[in-house]
């Protein structure tokens, strides 16, 4: 592997960076040969297997229980190796993923409408803006009729038509129907799927489950990944865990924003650790931001609320013609409304992708014409189609949406349009991992949002889900395996010296966490650095922003050493110190994600820099420069990362402009 | 430039609206350690903020003045993953049905008014500190046979076996529950029939389940009473807080399939 030039880059922005000049051999990806159809096949076919009887011997962790770690936990247990599930919650079935709401992609073309694995593929890599690897998608969208059927035949309630089949729609624009749901609840159906199918597997013997425990440092020995250091969250104590392999599966980092709709204790310290020890971190400035959001009330505010996408259908997206509106919006004459998505879009309207569709409410915004006392949100307004359907109909589609939005507002939806504004939704970006899901540190997978790999700078609604399950159903089963069989096993006992270190870096932070006895709580820090992100990373970047944000973070991090207020001790159950230590990890994953968003000086899906537009203000892309996975070589906090590039060919999808209008 | 694009730091409520609450807090610092209720007073507390966000207002002062905060689990603050809970005035999550405690907000309540703030109260959920409380219970029953029996990969199309549109409704309404347990913190006999009803059922509803029913049944049965939940005495105090709505029709027929198995026999 090449070591980049290691300077800090001089970006001009749509001109090739330095680092994107260093020479030698990029990351090699290990996508097998052969035309796309076979090569997954292929593949298998060359995996090394490990002999029934001799599974048990082996020790796989798992972290986080998420879509991707239960399914992977359950499925490596069947085979009868011996997994250990590590979860932060007081039970596996409490992870993120038990949140998603909208439903699971599968090309099973049930509809008869033209749905196909391939087209399933060509949608991702479209979607993503031409920033996947063909080899990946393509095996994921093969996998992903796999999936649907192992999901029914655990008992997921899919929603159902009244001849017995299985009922579909068409999700985020789509032109397929090929989203499979569970009412409004999919993530919380396909985890328990998930969760059960691990729990039989606690039956059987083959997985234990380590509950409320918190994976704070990657063991390697002799460059394999061997085992982890953890802490119990209701003790304290910290424990050493060895293992032949390590698969990470902790989800994305979208709450260095502080405020997203992920899950308030969703963290990067598990993937920021082991980049750390090695693993590489890629795309980190691939993030989703979801248009349809409640918006933030006030300060006090912890988390944002997802209102789905299918919203959109049915409402319609306008704002207040002139700056500085406060009219109630039922008192604003049709002709001072500006529906300004239909305006500029007229074939999509409001159902253009989510990133137009963020950067426009952003836009309007910004120009004064936001609605609500912070003019911080848009209408989506309902008026038009409860006249020409009816409110019975909209109460069908949407009573309980409606219901959680009056809930958390005190606003009638039915009377008045709703008010929503774009928040964090999704990361793209994430730890490096070649076709196998192995890090740059062997022995180390990672599944699930918390690796980069398919979805490449944006991510189609409903594909999420699938991604979780394909890499812990379908992947790391065949690849972990393969590994392990190939694999010849240095002794790793909790007493070598590799853990010794490990478990006195932990000790040594968390010490250092409770010694500062600051003034500042650690929400106080984890929220500033949020809004900066929001500033400077979030829906519309630019170099000045990016070199401002980059000055910032160093400083806002030695406050927070200097500074924060952890009370209590390490020797029982203590939030603020977890709390403390997972912030003071965003304080330094942070720079990488703005480091690598003003390295990218191209716009592509949901990084948008507005250096990189069309003339009628679309991302551009430059793919004669930025046609390549960037993955960040950790060298010392605060020290400049070593870039290391994969180049992405498409030899099947010609990369286009996308085009809404 | 970007900047303007975020919340105001502000607070969107004015002065005029902030409510003072006082509130009686359970601190109990470790599960062998006594407890005791606790006051605090907060003077500008939101209508817009949730329970838990007021309790994080609440902790923000504790630990700015180096004290320890009320421990409470949370996670997904949108009434989906189960973790929070929390009997507020006596009742588990507090007054508003169909609500869990992260998505109750304050305008529920009246300035002035005085709150006591109790984990759940069971001998199966022994309280690990504060608020937080033990629900491990719950796994182990799934463990007993809480699932289906299908490895990766042995399954067949996913439209080859048909479920009726009725049965796959009935199935998902019991599937709903989040295992929160506020079920059996309300309950007088601490029973957990509710929680293990809802499974026995949405999986009995499937043609995918059937040929484990029997065995399921008696084994989840079996474990709920190990674990120390007391016996159902049909009181109907689960289903009015349960935050989902599952209805107590699932303890019935989770009586009925524990009652056929017993007598049929396991398969
Ligand atoms: C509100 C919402 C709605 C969504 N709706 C959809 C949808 O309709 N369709 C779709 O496809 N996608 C959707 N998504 C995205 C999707 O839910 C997630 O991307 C996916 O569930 C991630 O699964 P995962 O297994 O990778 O990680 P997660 O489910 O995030 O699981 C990781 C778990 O690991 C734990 N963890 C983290 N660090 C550690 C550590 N150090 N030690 C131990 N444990 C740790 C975390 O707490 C977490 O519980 C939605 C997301 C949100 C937020
Ligand atoms: S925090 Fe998830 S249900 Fe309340």
């Amino acid at each position: 592997m090449v070591i980049a030039t290691p300077e800090r880059p001089a970006v001009k922005p749509a001109a090739p960076s330095r680092f994107s000049e260093a020479s030698g051999p990029m990351l090699d990806a290990r996508i097998p040969g052969g035309p796309l159809t076979e090569k997954w096949d292929l593949r298998k076919f060359e995996n090394k297997l490990v002999a029934p009887a001799n599974r048990r011997r082996f020790k796989i962790i798992v972290v986080g229980t998420g879509l991707a770690g239960a399914s992977a936990a359950a499925s490596l247990g069947e085979q009868g190796y011996d997994v250990q599930a590590f979860c932060i919650h007081d039970s596996p079935r409490r992870a993120h993923s038990i949140a998603a709401q909208g439903g699971i992609n599968a090309a099973k073309n049930y509809k008869n409408d033209g749905d196909s694995i391939y087209r399933l593929f060509y949608d991702t890599i479209k979607g993503g803006d031409y920033r996947a690897r063909e080899g990946n998608v393509y095996r994921l969208a093969q996998v992903s009729v796999d999936i649907l059927d192992q999901c029914v035949a655990q008992g997921v309630p899919f929603a159902r038509e009244y001849g017995g089949l299985i009922d579909n729609r068409s999700f985020g624009g789509a032109q397929v129907e090929r989203t499979f749901y569970a009412r409004g609840q999919t993530g919380q159906q396909l985890l328990l799927g998930a969760y059960q199918a691990m729990m039989r597997q606690v039956q059987a013997g083959s997985v234990t489950i380590v509950p409320r425990r918190e994976m704070l440092d990657l063991v390697v020995v002799d460059g394999h990944a061997r085992g982890i250091i953890a802490r119990n969250l209701v003790t304290g104590e910290i424990e050493r865990h060895t293992a032949n392999a390590v698969l990470l599966c902790t989800g994305g980092y979208g709450t260095v924003f502080y405020l997203s709709t992920n899950a308030v204790n969703s963290n990067v310290t598990g993937a920021w650790r082991a980049h750390k020890r090695g693993a590489y971190m890629a795309n980190p400035c691939y993030t989703q931001i979801h248009p349809t959001c409640i918006p933030v009330s006030g300060d006090h505010q912890s988390k944002l609320t997802l209102m789905s996408e299918s919203l959109r259908n049915n409402g319609r997206i306008w704002v207040p013609k002139n700056k500085g509106d406060r009219r109630p919006p039922n008192s604003i004459p049709e002709a001072e409304r500006d529906y300004y998505l239909e305006r500029k879009y007229p074939s999509f309207g409001n159902l253009v992708p989510r990133d137009v569709a963020s950067r426009n409410a952003k836009e309007v915004c910004d120009d004064g014409r936001g609605a609500g006392d912070s003019g911080l949100s848009v209408y989506l307004d309902f008026r038009d189609d409860i006249t020409r359907l009816g409110r019975d109909v909209i109460e069908a589609r949407y009573g309980n949406l409606f219901e959680m939005y009056n809930r958390i507002t005190g606003e009638d939806p039915y009377a008045q349009p709703m008010r929503i504004y774009p928040a964090v939704h999704y990361t793209m970006g994430g730890l490096w991992v070649d076709y196998h899901l192995q890090s740059s540190v062997p022995g180390l997978f990672v599944l699930g949002e918390a690796n980069f790999s398919d979805h490449g700078s944006n991510r189609l609604g409903a594909s999420a889900l699938m991604q979780g399950l394909a890499d812990g159903y379908f992947i790391a089963p065949y690849t972990v395996p393969d590994y392990i069989a190939s694999t010849r096993f240095s002794a790793a006992p909790v007493n070598h010296p590799a853990f010794d270190e490990a478990e006195t870096r932990v000790d040594d932070q968390l010490k250092h966490l409770l010694g500062v006895k600051g003034k500042t709580t650690p929400r106080e820090f984890h929220r500033r650095l949020g809004h900066l992100m929001w500033d400077y990373v979030g829906m519309a970047r630019t170099e000045a922003g990016l070199q401002k944000v980059l000055s910032e973070i160093p400083a806002l991090r030695e406050e927070f050493w200097r500074d924060v207020s952890v009370p209590g001790t390490n020797d029982y159950m203590n939030k603020s110190l977890e709390y403390a230590g997972r912030v003071a990890d965003y304080l330094e994953f942070a720079e990488v994600m703005a480091l690598d968003a003003l390295e990218r000086a191209e716009s592509c899906g949901g990084h948008f820099r507005e250096e990189s537009q069309t003339p009628e203000g679309e991302a551009l892309r430059d793919d004669e420069n930025f046609a390549h996975v960037a993955a960040w070589e950790f060298t010392g906090v605060g020290t400049e990362p070593v870039l290391h590039r994969e180049k992405l060919d498409f030899e099947n999808v010609h990369p286009s402009q996308r085009s809404y209008k | 430039m970007v900047a303007q694009s975020r919340p105001s730091l502000k607070g969107s409520h004015s002065a005029a609206n902030s409510m003072k609450i006082r509130l009686k807090v359970w601190r109990q610092k470790g599960p062998d350690a006594e407890g005791t209720l606790v006051d605090y007073t907060l003077n500008d507390v939101s209508p817009d903020m949730s329970f838990l966000e007021m309790l994080d207002v609440l902790n923000e002062s504790l630990i700015r003045s180096g004290k320890d905060p009320v421990h409470f689990d949370s996670d997904c603050r949108e009434g989906i993953c189960g973790s929070c809970g929390m009997m507020i005035n006596g009742k588990a999550h507090g007054p508003l049905a169909g609500t869990t405690t992260c998505q109750l907000h304050m305008r529920t309540f009246q300035s002035g008014d005085e709150i006591v703030v109790e984990p759940w109260r069971a001998q199966a959920f022994p309280v690990v500190r504060d608020l937080v409380i033990d629900r491990s219970a719950f796994d182990r029953i799934i463990v007993a046979g809480g699932f289906i029996s299908v490895n990766t990969g042995a399954a067949p199309d996913a439209n080859a076996v048909l479920v009726p549109k009725q049965n796959a409704d009935m199935a998902m309404d019991a599937a709903a529950c989040i295992a929160c347990g506020a079920c059996v913190a309300q309950c007088k006999n601490a029973s957990a029939a509710l929680f293990v009803g809802a499974k026995v059922s949405h999986l009995a509803l499937l043609p995918q389940g059937n040929p484990e029913r029997s065995r399921r049944a008696i084994r989840m049965v079996q474990q709920m009473d190990a674990e120390g939940f007391g016996s159902c005495s049909n009181e109907g105090e689960c289903e009015a807080v349960c935050p989902k709505g599952i209805s107590i029709s699932n303890i019935a027929r989770m009586n009925r399939e524990f009652t056929k198995a017993s007598f049929g026999g396991t398969h």
